[in-house]
């Protein structure tokens, strides 16, 4: 027997991962998403897992030279899920998950168009009722229905969790960069159309859109006189130095401490 | 005997060589196809061979004439032997001709021996070694055998006593001579060059590189457009076997005369790269096997014999080692170096574009910074990634002429990419002074302007090439203009040789487009500029490739420099032999390490001419060489260099000063 077939019988870690289209912030022309392609390298590097992944969205030639981008990394197929275009996909995608049954979804944790508020992770996750992870740098090992995974957290620190299978996971650019998109595959690749009801957003119909402004960012006052002050200051890590963390306290405790903060930043009066 | 056994052996070698022949073109047909005149490229070769291989041997003085005496006598001699003994014409006149022959061959063997002695490391070991005593062991034995024919020796000579043991060791002499001149000639011997070597010039994949008696210029250096209509097709190349079989043939014609490693930028630096092993590497593909029995040079760090491959096989793998390592042929600059040198005509830099095709377009596996460009170039069409908005925020001053207002204009200025370039920036302030000092009507894309798609489609990616050289077609055709300037060879190269083959009926794509220095050298001469006499120290002029070899441009440059009163020092590796800043080919970017820097050793020959200044023509050439730490030589652009010496007196500007000042004086203007 040969050493790794082992390996290939516990093997077949299905994992779905969840692509949209992406838009270049400068010349906003469409391109694969960074966050949904770094999500598809770490599918595409964990070992022994069958990758599919699946986009729910319109199928116009804009959308799908930019899933050709996701094509070029490697991939035969990607899942289109058509919906029109005021439609809101969760409800095909919880559809298409519950019908796949995959273990782990890996998505990027904020679309790069549309209303891009990140939420859509969470309520797969609610739909579903599965766990949800942020922030995942790694996949360390699988076995037998967990997961041990590390999850970034600010300034490079990274938190060791063990998950229990199905779950659903978000990636950012913590992650490694997804690998290069090459045009070969990426025409041959195929588009495996499916159809489904589309609902269509009415919360989102109501809303109006206008151009992102840059948000103003938070001065630096440095008040010294000497330039090893000013050097430090500018090298400093760049943190408020007020933060807490709280362990082991309930919802309301830390509920509490959120609209503390809220309130004393300003954001809530 | 002998006259009983010459016959045998001569129609014995003669027949195992065209079985030999066979077999070798099998090989070459197992490429794809590619469609030559069969006859008329046979009808050509003398000339080509007589004309256009010879003018590039002719640069070695000494094996020139080693060559033709070799050459010419080996051939002159096979043909009447075959006559002479083979057929057994007994004729007097004949038997003389054949010993002038062998004489003239048996000398040329041995030049061709001394120069081996010791071989210089450019030079292959191994079978080569053995080549001299083959020629001359060949000559030697038909010499002599010669002589009874000619009359100088009794006829029998070789039937009696002595003659007896003379004739065997005369045998034995001749069988070692056939065997590797006809014999080995097609059965991998060193003497295939010739054979492979006539069939390539016969169907050499860009015949416009051969001159004709028209006269006229003979270069093809554009690179060929790859089809992408085909959807299913394999891009680029992964096997032997998906080269075009006339570029198996010419990679077959190799003499292994390391003309193309002693010019290699690459190698010199210690980069995974000679351009000689590399063509060896694709004939051991084609035949089949280990590297094991190259006898050259290696690459500079990769030991010869850890690699191998079959037709059908990888190049390269994706993982591990097959026949190449990718690093091989990324660390090429696309300088052409190894192309102008190869007396063969062999075509390095096509070979390797067509490798990268396919590590780029199939494997998606464009090294080091290589996929963030291309994205970039997909992206916002510059390979930094800036904002294409901001194309012209340089020139915010300069109040530049745009095509999308003038619609049309003499000269269409392409800018490049050096706009997001401050060094650049500089030398396209000084042209576009001259272009005002000489009233040149022109105008700039501006923002329309892409990348012309050279560094895309030298990084193997040629769907982003393409792509961005339609769009720049599409926006040219909308305007109309006589020419095209531009201060970037690269750009030039691509514009003038490479966009032809992309044009439609509604948007042709042959333009005329020029060097700034060309534009500037027909300026002088039209005597719309004056100079200030030339003050600053002594200059060298640095050729960039794409200007030099690419597209033979070495006077212009030259002669605006002369204009402006510089002498210039010539270095020793200049015109057609002009070193590589290391810029070209998307080296830069995939950034291959080697032992030096490819712009040091620029450097260093500038240094040997003590020059105080570098002139150059190309932003790729400023960035290396400034990149060089000091002390070193200076480097301007022969723009920069023209506009510091301009003098400026038009009408306008001599009434404003005499306004200002009652005694009016020329100011200086830089």
């Amino acid at each position: 027997m040969p050493p790794n077939a082992p390996a290939k019988q516990s093997a077949s870690l299905d994992v779905a991962v969840l692509v949209s289209i992406g838009r270049h912030p400068l010349t906003a022309r469409a391109r694969r998403a960074d966050q949904d392609a770094r999500a598809v390298e770490m599918a595409l590097t964990l070992e022994n897992a069958s990758v599919r992944l699946l986009h729910a969205g319109q199928h116009e030639s804009e959308q799908e030279e930019a899933l050709r981008g996701y094509l070029g990394m490697g991939i035969d197929h990607i899942g289109l899920i058509e919906q029109s275009e005021n439609a809101d996909v969760i409800p095909a995608l919880v559809e298409a998950l519950r019908h796949d049954a995959p273990q782990l979804i890996l998505t990027g944790s904020r679309a790069e168009t549309g209303e891009a508020s990140g939420l859509l992770p969470y309520q797969l996750a609610e739909a579903l009722g599965w766990p949800i992870i942020t922030s995942l740098a790694a996949v360390e090992k699988v076995e037998q229905g967990t997961a041990v995974v590390l999850q970034a957290l600010p300034r490079g620190k990274r938190r060791r969790l063990r998950i229990r299978l199905p779950a659903i996971a978000t990636i950012d650019t913590s992650a490694p960069a997804a690998r290069q998109s090459a045009f070969g595959p990426a025409r041959r690749g195929e588009l495996a159309l499916s159809e489904a009801q589309s609902e269509t957003d009415e919360t989102l119909a109501s809303w109006q859109f206008h151009p992102a402004r840059k948000r103003p960012k938070r001065l630096k006052i440095v008040k010294s006189s000497s330039a090893r002050d000013r050097f430090k200051a500018a090298a400093a890590k760049a943190d408020g130095g007020g933060g807490q963390t709280l362990n082991d306290v309930t919802p309301e405790q830390g509920a509490e401490a959120i609209f503390k903060l809220l309130k004393e930043e300003g954001v809530l009066r | 005997m002998l006259d009983i056994l010459l016959p045998i052996l001569l129609f014995s070698a003669l027949a195992l060589a065209a079985i030999g022949a066979v077999r070798r073109a099998r090989l070459w047909r197992q490429g794809r196809p590619s469609s030559v005149p069969v006859l008329k490229g046979l009808m050509q070769v003398p000339r080509r061979y007589l004309v256009d291989l010879h003018h590039v041997v002719e640069r070695d003085k000494y094996i020139s004439h080693t060559h033709v005496a070799t050459a010419g006598g080996f051939v002159l001699a096979a043909l009447l032997a075959i006559i002479v003994h083979g057929v057994g014409l007994d004729s007097a006149i004949l038997a003389w001709v054949l010993l002038a022959a062998t004489t003239s061959m048996f000398i040329g063997s041995i030049l061709v021996a001394k120069r081996r002695s010791p071989p210089p490391s450019r030079l292959s070991k191994g079978p080569w070694m053995r080549l001299p005593k083959s020629l001359m062991a060949f000559s030697i034995g038909m010499f002599v055998i010669t002589l009874p024919t000619a009359g100088i020796l009794p006829d029998g000579v070789f039937q009696e006593g002595l003659g007896w043991i003379a004739a065997l060791v005369l045998a034995a002499i001749i069988v070692w001579g056939l065997g590797e001149m006809f014999f080995g000639m097609t059965w991998g011997g060193p003497m295939k060059h010739a054979f492979a070597g006539a069939l390539h010039l016969a169907y050499h994949r860009r015949p416009e590189r051969f001159s004709d008696k028209t006269g006229g210029e003979h270069r093809s250096t554009g690179l060929k457009a790859l089809k992408l209509n085909d959807d299913s097709a394999k891009l680029g190349v992964e096997k032997p076997a998906d080269f075009t079989w006339n570029q198996l043939l010419g990679f077959d014609a190799c003499v292994q005369c390391g003309r193309c490693e002693a010019a290699c930028p690459a190698f010199a630096a210690g980069q995974p790269l000679n351009p000689k092993k590399l063509i060896q590497d694709m004939v051991v593909g084609m035949a089949g096997g280990s590297d094991a029995n190259y006898a050259g040079s290696p690459y500079p760090g990769k030991p010869v014999g850890e690699h191998q491959g079959d037709p059908f096989g990888p190049i390269v793998a994706r993982e591990g080692t097959a026949l190449v390592d990718p690093e091989t042929l990324w660390s090429c600059t696309t300088c052409r170096a190894c192309v102008e040198e190869c007396p063969m005509m062999i075509e390095h830099v096509d070979a390797i574009v067509d490798m990268r095709r396919f590590l780029t377009l199939e494997h998606g596996n464009t090294p080091n910074k290589g996929a963030e460009v291309l994205d970039n170039l997909i992206a916002t069409d510059n390979p930094g990634g800036f904002d294409p908005d901001s194309r012209l925020h340089w020139a915010a001053d300069l109040n530049l002429p745009l095509m999308a207002d003038k619609k049309e204009a003499d000269v269409l200025l392409w800018l490049g990419d050096g706009v997001f370039d401050m060094r650049n920036q500089r030398t396209l302030r000084a042209f576009i002074s001259v272009l005002r000092a000489a009233g040149v009507d022109f105008a700039v894309l501006g923002n329309e302007e892409r990348d012309s798609g050279d560094v895309a489609r030298r990084l193997g990616d040629e769907a982003t090439f393409q792509t961005l050289a339609r769009r720049n077609i599409q926006t040219m055709s909308r305007y109309r203009f006589d020419r095209i300037v531009t201060c970037d060879p690269h750009s030039f190269h691509v514009l003038k040789n490479e966009y032809g083959e992309l044009g439609t009926a509604e948007a042709p794509s042959s333009y005329h487009v020029q060097h700034h220095s060309t534009f500037i050298s027909e300026l002088v001469s039209a005597n719309k500029l004056s100079f200030k006499a030339w003050k600053g120290g002594s200059v060298t002029y640095h050729d960039p490739c794409y200007l030099g070899r690419y597209n033979g441009e070495y006077e212009a440059p030259r002669d605006v420099l002369k204009a402006l009163g510089i002498e210039i020092k010539e270095m020793a590796r200049s015109g057609y032999r002009s070193r590589c800043c290391g810029g070209g080919g998307g080296a830069p970017i995939t950034d291959i390490p080697g032992k030096q820097r490819i712009p040091d050793m620029r450097m260093e020959d500038v240094r040997e001419t003590g020059a105080d200044l570098v002139a150059v023509g190309c932003p790729q050439c400023t960035a290396m060489l400034e990149g060089v730490v000091e002390p070193r030589a200076g480097i301007k652009d022969i723009a920069e260099l023209v506009a510091d010496a301009l003098i400026i007196d038009t009408a306008a500007d001599k009434a404003a000063q005499a306004k200002a000042d009652p005694a009016p004086a020329l100011e200086e203007t830089s």
